[in-house]
């Protein structure tokens, strides 16, 4: 175990899993970068935020593979070289570049086994960088997890620490099935514990990052780090938070959710993707399917506005869900009392 | 130039089961016994075989929404295909793909893709395994005239020509994108040049010639097998039957099939060269065209009668594990 930030993390999952597994390769805009320069072949990227840094040198560019700016081509190829025996991880630098590829995603990769009456496996990687909160504005800072969930066939996950960020992509190159793995740009610099040598974390299986009676939180991504900071003040006043990272949006683990909301009978929805059709109204749904017998209250999401992300760094700022946010959010559950009829 | 006759009634055999097929198909969906859109190949079967021809198990196509005659030329099963189509157990897609999407890795088959320019990314994914693990073998996307506009497509010619891939890039050029003929939706451009514009050999050539399409992806096989890079094909044919079968063919003068039929079919110019060029004899033409005519009789009657997927198949693949 060592501390380790969850840039670190993804770069030691990647690179255990290229030296394990010769059929795992990159490919991706500049994950080496520098060719065709007048400088001469030098490693001028290694990924636009260093993940891939040094890869060249070890793996060859034969498997780390810097291709044209073509979106569709990439994640094409990515399931072309998957069906025909590699384990391609493609990046695609921005989640938001998503709208430029996404029928390789939606029909190709993630109907493939189905269509082929299961007769392949599909093991690709998306990697990519989703997120607000640097004014990247409002082609690079969107949160799509929510649309990708909604595609049968896909895998989507979500780290919000470094031990989730190496454990998750670890099971991601090793899954058979189309993965998008959903970085948190904002969460790059976050330091944390990460075991050493091979560490899987399964799909499926959230991660209870605090423990309560009071309420449940459900938070996804980096809206995990404010639900903790909020549990913990929280929990000086008495208040005890429960807080669940799911961790995968698809698989979703809906027992241990709704295991919680039997406990707690309060629930908040905490997201950084739209309000409609969201994760947040997701979770909310499967309470009050589920669980409404148990609810003490309304739900409550908090999510951004069903605005694009605007560039003006306090817009942005406004626009996202914040730990004031998410406090009030508990604080109202906590005082309301759900009417019932009958 | 001479050319094994082995290879040669091979290539007419899997000619004759295109024609042979796609004409039955086309009484079948009239007949209202064939599930959803099905695209037939009649008047282009030149090209799927002169091009595959020169492929082995091993190298790998994309296909198309029109890909019933890729599937044959490439040496899919035509029982499994047929229960494919018929949408029963025991086809090539557990008869869960249908018309659109029959593939066969067995084969090499990457699927028929039912999205235009869906298919070259995906061919380009293979051509880079082939490369990645240092084989000969090649991929070959099939694309229309229709296709060739999509950005997809202009993807592909990219990405293929800057990893230097083994990849062909096989066009085919019928004349029609769905109901909008070429001399509008291709703007005045020339396929061929725009794919020569990414800087790889590309020809065109007479698509209802089975030697001249032949002979054309052999030179881009070979010249990818060498790993010397991808080049292109230009196919001009002509696509018998309306984009789907069940098309009224508005857009077309009411005499234009008929006079292609009479002036370029692919089938009697393949014949009448075999037998007065390439010494063969017109009885074993004769002989093949009976064999496929009940393997199909037989194959069609076979499907119908299959059983249908059960409830289960609904939900089972979706993922390997979940």
């Amino acid at each position: 175990m060592a501390i380790k930030t969850y840039r670190e993390a993804i770069t030691e999952a990647l690179q255990g899993e290229m030296r394990r597994d010769s059929r795992v390769i990159i490919l991706g805009e500049d994950v080496v970068g520098g060719l065709g320069g007048t400088a001469g072949e030098v490693e001028a990227a290694g990924g636009t935020f260093g993940v891939t840094a040094g890869f060249a040198a070890e793996f060859g560019r034969r498997r780390v593979i810097d291709t044209p700016i073509t979106e569709s081509a990439i994640v094409g190829a990515a399931n072309g070289a998957a069906l025909t025996g590699l384990r391609p991880v493609a990046e695609v630098m921005f989640m938001d570049f998503i709208g430029v590829c996404l029928d390789q995603i939606l029909n190709q990769q993630a109907k493939f086994r189905y269509m082929f009456g299961g007769k392949c496996s599909v093991p690709v990687v998306i990697r990519t960088l989703m997120g607000a909160g640097f004014g990247a504005g409002p082609q690079h800072s969107q949160s799509l997890h929510a649309l990708l969930t909604a595609i049968p066939g896909l895998k989507v996950v979500l780290p919000s620490s470094p031990a989730d960020a190496k454990g998750l992509l670890t099971t991601a190159i090793r899954d058979d099935d189309p993965v998008i793995f959903c970085e948190h740009k904002v969460l790059y610099g976050e330091s944390g514990e990460v075991p050493d040598g091979e560490y899987l974390v399964p799909f499926g299986e959230a991660n209870i990052t605090r423990r309560g009676n009071h309420v449940t939180i459900v938070a996804f991504s980096r809206m995990v780090l404010l639900a903790n900071k909020v549990a913990d003040k929280l929990a000086k006043e008495g208040i005890s938070v429960e807080v669940i990272d799911p961790r995968t949006t698809s698989p979703l683990d809906r027992d241990s959710i709704l295991e919680s909301v039997e406990k707690t009978g309060r629930l908040v929805v905490v997201d950084e993707g739209d309000p409609y059709c969201g994760m947040a109204s997701e979770i909310a749904s499967l309470a009050a399917c589920e669980a409404l017998d148990a609810l003490k209250a309304p739900v409550q999401k908090v999510t951004p506005p069903h605005t694009p992300v605007p560039a003006t760094p306090h817009l942005e700022q406004e626009w996202l869900p914040s730990p004031d946010k998410i406090e009030r959010a508990v604080r109202t559950v906590l005082g309301a009392k759900l009417a019932r009829t009958g | 130039m001479t050319y094994d006759p082995v290879m040669l009634l091979d290539a007419y055999r899997r000619m004759r089961a295109i024609r042979e097929f796609e004409e039955r198909m086309r009484r079948e969906v009239q007949m209202g016994t064939v599930p959803g859109f099905v695209h037939l190949y009649c008047g282009q079967e030149a090209i799927g075989v002169g091009a595959c021809m020169n492929l082995r198990d091993t190298d790998y196509i994309g296909s198309t929404h029109r890909g019933h005659g890729h599937c044959i030329a490439k040496g899919c099963d035509i029982g499994e295909m047929l229960l494919e189509i018929y949408c029963k157990q025991g086809g090539l897609c557990n008869g869960k793909g249908g018309s659109m999407h029959i593939a066969d890795l067995r084969k090499g088959m990457l699927g028929a893709n039912a999205i235009v320019g869906g298919a070259p990314p995906i061919a380009v994914g293979a051509a880079l395994t082939q490369k990645t693990l240092g084989t000969d073998g090649v991929a070959m996307a099939f694309i229309g005239d229709g296709a060739s506009n999509q950005g997809t497509v202009a993807e592909s010619l990219t990405m293929a020509a800057v990893l230097k891939l083994p990849m062909i890039f096989m066009y085919e050029n019928n004349g029609y994108a769905e109901f909008t003929g070429t001399s509008y939706h291709l703007g005045g451009a020339d396929i061929a040049k725009r794919a020569a514009a990414f800087g790889m050999p590309a020809e065109k050539v007479d698509g209802t010639d089975f030697f001249a399409v032949y002979d054309a992806v052999g030179r881009a096989v070979a010249r990818a097998r060498k790993g010397e890079g991808p080049s292109a094909v230009e196919a001009f044919a002509y696509r018998w039957y309306g984009h789907f079968e069940g098309d009224m063919q508005k857009y077309r003068d009411s005499k234009e099939v008929e006079r292609l039929r009479a002036s370029s079919d692919p089938m009697i110019k393949f014949s009448t060269a075999l037998t007065q060029n390439h010494g063969i004899d017109a009885e074993e033409l004769r002989e093949i065209d009976e064999e496929i005519s009940e393997l199909i009789e037989d194959k069609v009657n076979a499907a119908k009668a299959a059983p249908k997927p059960t409830s289960e198949a609904l939900y089972s693949d979706v993922y390997g594990s979940y």
